[in-house]
């Protein structure tokens, strides 16, 4: 079976969060008669527990539909949906290289937000054609017009033609199936080429192995073809190749120029497949390999530890597995005196490690400890040498160090009017330097600031949001190291210093935040049979102080009637709870207290 | 392994005039009729396990609820005849209800008396009206000692009073005052239980941020914190001693000679049969616990057969299927469960367990199993080994929890 090109459709959705762009991704599948009503679980592509629970996309997902047009053919849609968060952006990126074009999606009430913009870029970055779609015009509050309008004056995109819909309950979703169809183009490319597909997801699963996804850019892939992967150098036998229905896999018989879909060779080692790569043909190989993706680095670290230690090398496995198809997250093994083996872990924000970490405990079943994240310092050497630092714990002795250097983002923040002194008042408090403020039309503004990425990386969109009600939206990019006055801010407990309780902070707020943390940890410990003192130094120095009393009373009163198992029960909580503890010295750490540094900024 | 030739009896009677605000014991309240149908099964189910039981002594029994005095005079003799007529009681057991203030007249105790029972358990919990109310008592402390009287005219001289520490807005002088009104009475045994905000009551709704904040160890806004919680206990423990009440268990203390028997068989891990819904049994190596539900346990007990030749033996064993109906659940202990429970029952008691009797239950020395703990539990001065015993120090009751839990194998 051959497959005209010209009805073929590639494209993405792309929008600010919570702008409708799952929804709408629902009702397209549902249109296009893949699925009935009955069977549609709303939001079929997001078909991770944890992004249904969150109401997000983490993971890029990829469906092929089937659309009866207007003008009497059939198409074939291959549709990718991508995460909105500003942490995934690297996600959106891969998807988009699968794409010829893409549809932006814009709530007919907010208009165009901070995420807007930037998946923008990134669509025209890649080459697509974007067209634009004004949703949720149901709600009371929309506004359409104007916010045709300012696609047409922010973006410069043709609006005023944009179909005008509701995801939400499918009202004028055909217009935007025949858009797709009339404005956005068919993929280019010779199927009797030499084979080009470029790798923008991939998969393990227990029984095929990984399941490799691909964008054919030019020649065909069939199974039983000899493959290389251009940049491992790994050669393989595809053993299967096919497309996506919704949350299944369905084999064809190739794939040829054009086409999105997956394919298998029995490939076991993880690591032979890297998203990115190019798959030729082993025997009649391609020239030279699709350009990659821009290597992503990590802009946040912190120490992964499993709680039962004889699980650190299942906490390996399932790291290299993520890894996979997350190429953003790094890792290497370090060792803690508190925590014992565990990893360092890079990732692109907080949200991804949350992710990561959630992802961990309910997909692999481990129990983990959570070191307090941070962020990749430069610490220049008396000596004349650099070293990049992620783990506070390596900072050299404050003799050897000249100087230190902290990462900077440029951060823009979409406001209403009302809140914008709340939210320059943020930016101040976490030593934002301010840079401009643009009106985007008379209640709302662009603010511009640069931030140093650790007074960001904690809590600073919460804080964003509950400052402005909600009404702000935040996005970012790194801009660069800047010379700061660092220290090591160490924590005792009874007197012994707990290595993974160690952070680096900002010299000016030092004290307060040592004062914070010691109270907090305070709140954490339980109280011991002894009194505990807690404390906050800067090398030998003590800054703060706080103490965890001996405990006085812990009894169980009542026996109901010899119903003694009910005794036991609560002897054997007691127990329980004392084995989810760290013990440093002769004292027990609850491992959220590991994280305590996360929540010195709450109340 | 256990001793199978004694047996002590729970009767449970769940009703109650109106559920108490902290309560979450099994009970309720029920009209007449269901109090009728109830006794009845009680009755049968007593009458079913005589039969299997034949020839076990019973050397104490305790009737609690609930509300055992809210019952008629009638039904109490009832439940008691069935006792007598299904076990072999000797004279010298100890027999026990619980009364509340308010629920009982002359003649009930009359009748109480004409039973057999030689034992009365008055809930007071305080002596504040305040306090009473905000329990969501259905009586006042005058009421308390009118019935405290009319017992002791009865003829009972074997009387404890049940009071509770720890109380929201319970100051110590409160507390001494509850203290030395009970005291002034001069009853033979007096229990102080802490209170526990348990899930499902109203107080669970009302202090369980104050819970929760007590275990941060963060000041608490109704509940006495750690630290007053611990001087409530501390001064209660005190005033008693003072007044010649000994402490002889965690919560329990009483004048010499009137320790509760019925209580330590619960803690020495004695046999124990419990009749009515939700009661608890051990017999030999196995923990039951009988179904909660009192229109379905009522049904069941209508279809236990009255005769049967069954030994205990056969019932054990599964084969008489009948009873099985009554159980919710049932457990055998393995070893280490009873290990477990001679060490955190056998502890709360001030005496301690003897190593002797670890040695005759279980056939090896307790270091063979426990030494790791108890050096430990002695270096930090919670624990202490003496002659043949093995009993908590003062700061070991105080932090039982954490000395018990350590008893728990992995």
């Amino acid at each position: 079976m051959s497959i005209d090109q010209s009805k073929i459709r590639n494209f993405c959705i792309v929008a600010h969060i919570d702008h409708g762009k799952s929804t709408l991704a629902d009702r397209i599948i549902e249109m296009t008669g893949l699925l009935t009503e009955r069977e549609m679980q709303a939001q079929v592509l997001d078909n991770m527990d944890l992004e249904r629970e969150r109401g997000i996309t983490i993971k890029s997902q990829a469906v092929r539909t089937i659309y009866h047009a207007k003008d009497g053919n059939e198409y074939i849609f291959n549709l990718i949906d991508t995460p909105g968060h500003v942490d995934f952006n690297y996600e959106v990126s891969r998807s988009l290289a699968a794409c010829d074009g893409a549809i932006l999606v814009v709530d007919a009430a907010q208009g165009i937000e901070a995420q807007t913009l930037a998946n923008v870029y990134l669509a025209l970055d890649h080459d697509l054609d974007v067209v634009p779609v004004i949703n949720k015009i149901d709600l009371p509050s929309a506004d359409p017009q104007r916010v045709k309008d300012e696609i047409e004056d922010v973006i410069g995109l043709e609006a005023q033609d944009a179909p005008m819909i509701s995801a939400k309950t499918g009202l004028n979703v055909e217009d935007v199936l025949e858009t797709i169809v009339n404005k956005l183009p068919a993929p280019t490319g010779d199927p009797k080429a030499e084979l080009q597909a470029l790798i923008f997801d991939s998969l393990y699963d227990a029984y095929k192995g990984v399941i490799v996804f691909c964008r054919v850019k030019e020649g065909t892939l069939k199974a039983g073809d000899k493959v290389k992967m251009m940049a491992t150098g790994a050669s393989f036998e595809v053993v299967e190749v096919g497309y996506f229905g919704a949350g299944q896999f369905i084999p064809c018989d190739e794939l040829s120029a054009g086409m999105v879909g997956y394919m298998t060779a029995s490939i076991k080692n993880v690591k032979d497949t890297r998203v990115g790569d190019t798959i030729t043909h082993a025997n009649k190989p391609c020239a030279e390999p699709l350009p990659g993706y821009k290597k992503v680095n990590p802009m946040v670290y912190c120490g992964l530890y499993p709680v039962d230690g004889a699980k650190y090398p299942d906490l390996r496995d399932a790291l290299e597995k993520l890894q996979l198809n997350d190429a953003a997250l790094q890792f290497e093994p370090e060792t803690s005196v508190a925590l014992g083996f565990g990893f360092r872990c890079g990732f692109l924000g907080l949200l991804h490690l949350e992710i990561i970490q959630e992802r961990l405990e309910r997909e692999y079943n481990l129990d983990l400890v959570t070191t307090a994240p941070g962020v990749v310092y430069r610490v220049h050497k008396t000596d004349g040498t650099m070293i990049e630092l992620t783990n506070p714990s390596n900072l050299p002795d404050p003799s050897e160090i000249d100087y230190m250097e902290e990462p900077m983002v440029n951060a823009e923040i979409m406001v209403t009017s009302d809140y914008i002194g709340a939210i320059m008042d943020l930016c101040q408090e976490r030593r934002g330097i301010y840079i401009s403020m643009e009106y985007m039309e008379e209640t709302r503004a662009l603010i511009k600031y640069q931030l140093p990425l650790n007074e960001i990386i904690y809590d600073f969109f919460d804080a964003l949001k509950s400052r402005s009600r909600g009404y702000a939206s935040f996005d970012y990019e790194m801009s660069g190291y800047v010379k700061s006055k660092l220290v090591k801010l160490d924590i005792l407990i009874n007197k012994e210093e707990v290595d993974a309780l160690s952070f680096i902070v900002f010299e000016g707020t030092s004290y307060e935040r040592g004062r914070k943390m010691c109270e907090k940890l305070k709140e954490e410990i339980p109280r011991h049979l002894f009194e505990i003192p807690i404390q906050a130094a800067i090398g030998s120095k003590v800054i703060a102080r706080e103490t965890v009393k001996a405990m006085r009373k812990d009894v169980l009163a009542k026996c109901y009637g010899g119903d003694i198992s009910r005794k036991r029960k609560l002897l054997e909580k007691q127990k329980e709870g004392k084995k989810r503890m760290r013990q440093v010295g002769n004292v027990e750490i609850p491992q959220e207290a590991f994280m305590a540094v996360l929540k010195l900024d709450e109340e | 392994m256990n001793d199978t030739t004694q047996m002590s009896i729970y009767i449970h009677i769940p009703f109650c005039m109106k559920k108490c605000n902290y309560c979450d014991f099994l009970s309720g309240v029920y009209d007449e009729d269901t109090q009728v149908k109830y006794v009845d099964a009680i009755c049968k189910e007593i009458e079913y396990m005589g039969q299997r039981l034949e020839g076990v002594a019973v050397p104490s029994i305790f009737i609690g609820g609930g509300t055992p005095s809210w019952l008629d005079g009638v039904h109490i003799e009832r439940i008691m005849s069935a006792v007598y007529d299904n076990f072999n009681v000797p004279g010298s057991a100890e027999i026990t209800i619980e009364c509340n203030p308010g629920t009982v007249t002359g003649e009930k105790f009359l009748a109480i008396r004409r039973a057999g029972i030689n034992r009365i358990s008055i809930g007071l919990q305080s002596a504040d009206d305040e306090e009473l109310k905000l329990l969501g008592r259905v009586h006042d402390f005058n009421q308390f000692l009118r019935t405290y009287e009319m017992a002791r005219k009865t003829g009972f001289t074997n009387i404890n009073v049940d009071i509770m520490t720890g109380l929201p807005g319970q100051t110590k002088e409160k507390l001494l005052n509850t203290l030395e009104n009970v005291i002034r009475l001069k009853p033979a045994h007096i229990s102080a239980y802490s209170l526990i905000i348990e899930e499902g009551t109203p107080f669970y709704n009302l202090y369980k941020e104050d819970v929760h904040r007590r275990e941060c160890g963060e000041p608490t806004v109704f509940l006495p914190n750690e630290d007053a919680e611990y001087d409530l206990t501390k001064m209660t423990e005190q005033v008693l001693s003072q007044h010649g009440y000994h402490q002889y268990e965690i919560s329990n203390f009483a004048r010499d000679g009137f320790e509760c028997e019925h209580n330590k068989v619960y803690w020495q891990r004695g046999q124990y049969i419990g009749f009515g819904i939700g009661a608890a049994s051990l017999i030999g190596d196995c923990r039951y616990h009988n179904m909660t539900d009192i229109y379905e346990y009522i049904e069941k007990c209508n279809k236990l057969p009255v005769a049967s030749n069954q030994t205990i033996e056969a019932r054990l064993s599964g084969e008489a299927e009948e009873i099985m109906y009554l159980w919710d659940s049932s457990q055998t202990l393995s070893r280490h469960d009873q290990m477990e429970e001679f060490m955190f029952l056998g502890l709360r008691m001030n005496q301690g367990v003897r190593r002797e009797d670890f040695k005759e239950a279980f056939g090896c020395e307790i270091e063979g199993v426990y030494r790791e703990q108890l050096e430990k539990l002695q270096q930090e001065g919670l624990l202490v080994m003496e002659g043949g015993h093995i009993y908590l120090t003062e700061r070991g009751r105080d932090i039982s929890n954490v000395v018990l839990s350590e008893f728990l194998f992995d």
